[in-house]
């Protein structure tokens, strides 16, 4: 640096939480203004892309996560409350998750046992070691149960928080040529499709197509997050077993 | 306004109590959402500030998952030596799953109450 007090302003920036609090919602709201005027291109997914920026202004500047963390920690709080608010659309649409009961029953299962079946065996079958294997398995459960199921299965709680907020980038960013292609049109089938495999991100792409189809996919994340806690025990010693 | 928000946290707060003094397997948020929604049963309608302020925190979803997700730099070396295994086996995972549940569903599913619904 070549003005002393430039480099001290950074020291300050740097180390306070106000600077990459700001940053990230500014890098967000960027990114999601570019993503809104491209005509919402999946491609463009603006949490890919946040996660990419922020990411590489980390390494530019020597900055460690944790000291990103503390600032950006105010937004992660809001998961918990944003989570909880979901109660409010499943409230107004009650009535027809009622009536798709059996429809659900037997899609959680089948969708459970495949969202971590295929990843496994994919990635076995590919090379990739026990411990990753393992932290693989529940991506498609939302962060907080996924680590926990991670952690008592073996396998690295925050390496499968990685894999989870992945997995939910790629539910979003590949959610319309999917319907399109399998002419899905039943927003609560997309709904809840989306927050089984993807999560709250699968779930804030849901609310893209419409109310009912949040209202879905938030519904659905509960359930997932239960299914995976209940068959993936059963289900990963099996799948391992192949690759030993 | 701050009536709703402390009835989130409530329903949060109430919600990692009961997880850890039973040992449930679901987080606190989730059984949080659980609690939220009976109480609205209870009431029989969406109070109008839990419907704003709810409504403020679902519109920018996408965003409170940025903090996590760039997290993914502290393993960089791992990812760089299985990014294969990892990029195909997520995005197939993925697709698979979604493709799957929602053919099922939309299968199985009896026809909707109103017919705007189901739009695309």
């Amino acid at each position: 640096m070549t003005d002393p007090k430039i480099a001290e302003l950074w020291v300050y920036l740097a180390s306070a939480p106000l600077f990459w609090l700001a940053l990230t919602l500014v890098v967000y709201q960027a990114l999601n203004w570019t993503f809104l005027r491209c005509n919402r291109m999946p491609l463009l997914n603006p949490v890919l892309w946040s996660i990419v920026v922020l990411a590489a202004l980390l390494s530019l500047t020597g900055t460690s996560y944790e000291s990103y963390f503390e600032g950006a920690q105010f937004i992660h709080f809001l998961l918990g409350p944003a989570t909880v608010a979901l109660a409010v659309p499943l409230y107004r649409q009650f009535d027809q998750v009622r009536r798709a009961v059996v429809a659900l029953g037997v899609a959680l299962p089948l969708g459970s046992l495949l969202a971590a079946g295929v990843a496994v065996v994919l990635a076995g079958w590919l090379g990739a070691d026990r411990s990753t294997l393992v932290s693989l398995s529940p991506k498609s459960v939302t962060t907080p149960i996924a680590m926990g199921i991670s952690e008592k299965l073996g396998g690295v709680p925050s390496l499968t928080a990685v894999f989870v907020i992945l997995t939910g980038v790629i539910g979003a960013v590949f959610a319309s040529l999917i319907f399109r292609t399998l002419r899905i049109r039943d927003q609560r089938a997309m709904g809840f499709s989306l927050g089984l495999a993807a999560h709250g991100l699968g779930t804030a792409r849901a609310f893209q197509f419409g109310e009912t189809a949040g209202a879905f996919a938030g519904m659905a994340i509960g359930l997932n997050g239960l299914a995976t806690a209940v068959l993936l025990p059963i289900l990963l010693p099996i799948l391992l077993a192949f690759f030993d | 306004m701050l009536g709703a928000i402390t009835l989130l946290l409530l329903c949060q707060l109430a919600g990692e109590v009961l997880v850890r003094l039973i040992g449930l397997p679901v987080p606190g948020p989730v059984l949080g959402m659980v609690f939220l929604f009976l109480f609205l049963l209870v009431r029989h309608h969406v109070p109008e500030p839990v419907e704003r302020v709810s409504n403020t925190l679902l519109d920018h979803l996408s965003l409170l998952f940025v903090p996590a997700g760039v997290g993914v730099i502290r393993y960089a070396q791992r990812l760089e030596d299985a990014w294969l295994a990892i990029t195909v086996s997520l995005i197939a995972g993925t697709v698979v799953a979604i493709g799957a549940t929602a053919w099922i569903a939309q299968h199985l599913m009896p026809k909707p109450h109103d017919p705007k619904g189901d739009a695309p």
